[in-house]
């Protein structure tokens, strides 16, 4: 606390300042007892009186809790409160007509010991998940960075964005297509001309339950492939150009040697949003499984977590059920992006 | 390196000119080819099928069945695009109602959205309220959240609103995203304190400050968020599913579904392909124009204080 001296006094208090204290009001003082140091703008010292307080408060914070008030209502009233009675109503049976019933953990007991179609679901999304995801994230780093080291940008950048610009249902016109499944489809075509198949027996891509899977790993990798690429190019293209130069200087050899060891480290905050990003993408998988393989699929084949939830919410509309799995997508999901969170933690930056 | 005392100007610029072919060929290590033939690959890979879904649009209804199926089309016309806006006889809404739906709601998500998670990251950020760190964490919490998890409540909520079925309910639910906030705040913990300060001492109010400073610094964030939270809110077929109950608010993503007709019926592949592409177009289009933007403004900014 620093107390200006009146003026012309040098050292100890002077003169007349018991007299000048005494007879000044808090509110006086405090002007004094501010470290300008600190303070980008004049403000008073809190002072312990409850209106004081808070008047202070107000005035230093006030003008954070307006800007913040629009996205805090928003998100509150459209994401944590649905979220809280998701989580409530999976303990309940609910069907929108009656109102919700409490049932403790009958639908956990339900979900996890008996829902055979629901274990399929997990199957078939975890393969999914841990195939697609790092596919696609390491392919659209990789373009991220090679379009970066090259000059046409613009319509690389294009070029290679445009596929998850593109909505699922839009663009299964092509896919179908490609992988229809009698022998007019693109690739069926192309392996009775070059004489894998004969002519009577093309592969039934979207009906064979082996065959489905594969189908639509491949189409939403080819979905996915932009999903963190922006966001790559965008640090990549942020990075300061002196760590390059003085790597240059130390002896560095090739591109792959820059890459590792001072792309990666500087960039840690980018991959761990891009990580996250594609984990949560590929458990959400549901549109393109149903525009392929049909809904339900052949043998629940392409039957992913979330047509599960899809399948009990709005067609048997048991909402209650439907939210216990979407409470269990939310535990995955979330533990995964934990455990990214501590791979690609960023408190080491410099 | 060839010495220079004593040797004439030719052969001096001849060694500099052999010294840099040896510096060029050097450049084209058997690293830079394999990354090169990959990337050609992965090009090839994302816009073959869109190439053929534009070629498929552009067929008159005669080649759309031949066989074998040719890539491109040999009488390209308008034929498909046209019906498409004309005449859709299974439907009493025209096509392009369902543009406007989607380009309004759209616009108007990207604008609301722009605006609430830059000011709020600006104030969580930069005046530091005592619950910042609380909220930021529940909205990186919130980032994991399945749709699946937020979806059915949301519906719960829009109705006892009285929301459905307009276009509210297909912009107000998505102003609040967290990954839209996530993404200012990382640009905005970026941005100089001292151009704040000094517009402080300057006298600005704080709106000046967030308008004429901030959202400026934020460009190439801002230009991000533009093609995100367009592309998301232009393809989402989910929202309208269940919040739209008449033709008429549709919009073109779930439109399209309706026209499609079933899965592997090729039988209007024509009509669909046209409306796909027409689909497209539009995020391609703000795709553009925002990138030139973003890569204009990252080659300008440099976060120097």
């Amino acid at each position: 606390m620093k107390i200006a001296f009146l003026q012309g006094e040098s050292g100890g208090k002077a003169a007349g300042f018991e007299e000048w204290y005494q007879g000044r009001g808090w509110k006086e003082l405090s002007i004094y007892m501010t470290d300008r140091n600190e303070a980008t703008e004049f403000q008073p010292k809190l002072h312990p009186g409850k209106k004081g307080r808070f008047a202070a408060h107000w005035a230093k914070y006030g003008t954070g809790y307006l800007f913040l008030a629009p996205f805090i209502i928003l998100f509150t009233i459209f994401v944590i409160v649905p979220f809280f009675v998701s989580l409530g109503l999976s303990f309940t049976y609910y069907n929108m007509l009656e109102p919700p019933e409490w049932i403790g953990l009958n639908n956990y007991k339900l979900l996890f010991l008996e829902d055979d179609v629901f274990l399929i679901g997990v199957k078939n999304t975890l393969i999914f998940a841990f195939i697609t995801g790092p596919i696609g994230y390491f392919a659209s780093f990789f373009a991220a960075w090679a379009i970066n080291e090259l000059k046409t940008r613009k319509f690389l950048s294009l070029a290679f964005y445009a596929p998850s610009i593109t909505s699922s249902v839009a663009v299964s016109v092509i896919w179908l297509y490609i992988f229809s499944p009698d022998r007019y489809g693109l690739i069926n075509n192309l392996l009775i001309k070059l004489g894998f198949l004969t002519a009577t027996e093309p592969i039934l891509w979207t009906s064979n339950p082996k065959t489905i899977m594969p189908v639509i790993m491949v189409v939403s990798i080819w979905m996915s492939m932009g999903t963190g690429f922006l966001v790559f190019l965008a640090g990549l293209q942020n990075m300061p150009g002196e760590l390059y130069d003085a790597a240059n200087m130390d002896g560095v050899k090739n591109v792959f040697q820059k890459l590792w060891y001072i792309t990666l480290p500087m960039m840690k905050p980018q991959l761990l949003f891009g990580a996250v990003n594609s984990i949560v993408n590929s458990f959400n998988v549901f549109a393109v499984a149903t525009t392929i393989a049909g809904f339900p699929s052949p043998n629940y084949a392409g039957h992913t977590i979330v047509a599960h939830l899809y399948d009990y919410a709005f067609i048997r509309f048991e909402m209650g059920y439907a939210s216990t799995i979407a409470v269990f997508l939310f535990v995955l999901t979330f533990l995964l992006g934990r455990i990214c969170m501590k791979v690609f933690s960023s408190k080491d930056t410099y | 390196m060839v010495s220079i005392q004593g040797i004439g100007v030719k052969q001096r610029i001849y060694a500099r000119w052999k010294a840099s072919l040896r510096h060029r060929i050097r450049r084209i290590s058997p690293g830079r080819v394999v990354t090169h033939i990959f990337m050609i690959l992965l090009i090839l890979f994302t816009s073959l099928p869109l190439v053929y879904l534009a070629s498929t649009a552009f067929k008159p209804l005669d080649e759309l069945y031949i066989f074998p199926p040719k890539f491109l089309a040999m009488r390209p016309t308008f034929e498909n695009f046209s019906s498409l806006f004309t005449a859709l006889s299974s439907t009493e809404v025209p096509f392009t109602r369902y543009l406007y739906n989607s380009l309004l709601v759209s616009v108007l998500t990207v604008l609301g959205t722009v605006m609430v998670s830059s000011m709020g990251a600006f104030g969580l950020v930069k005046y530091k309220p005592p619950c910042a760190d609380f909220i930021f964490n529940l909205v990186v919490a919130a980032l994991m959240f399945p749709t699946a998890v937020t979806q059915i409540p949301s519906y719960l909520v829009v109705n006892n609103l009285h929301l459905i079925n307009t276009y509210a309910s297909l912009i107000i639910p998505k102003l609040a995203v967290a990954y839209n906030l996530f993404l200012m705040k990382q640009f905005i913990e970026q941005t100089p304190n001292e151009l704040i300060e000094s517009a402080k001492i300057d006298g600005a109010k704080p709106f000046t400050i967030y308008w004429k400073i901030i959202l400026p610094l934020l460009k190439p964030a801002v230009f991000t968020l533009i093609v995100f939270a367009f592309q998301s809110s232009w393809n989402d077929y989910f929202s309208p599913l269940i919040y739209t109950t008449s033709e008429a608010m549709k919009t073109v993503t779930l439109a399209i579904q309706t026209i499609s007709g079933g899965t592997t019926d090729l039988a209007r592949a024509g009509a669909v392909a046209a409306a796909s592409l027409v689909t497209i177009i539009p995020t391609i289009i703000v795709f553009l124009i925002m990138q030139s933007g973003v890569i204009e403004t990252m080659a300008y900014s440099g976060i120097k204080s």
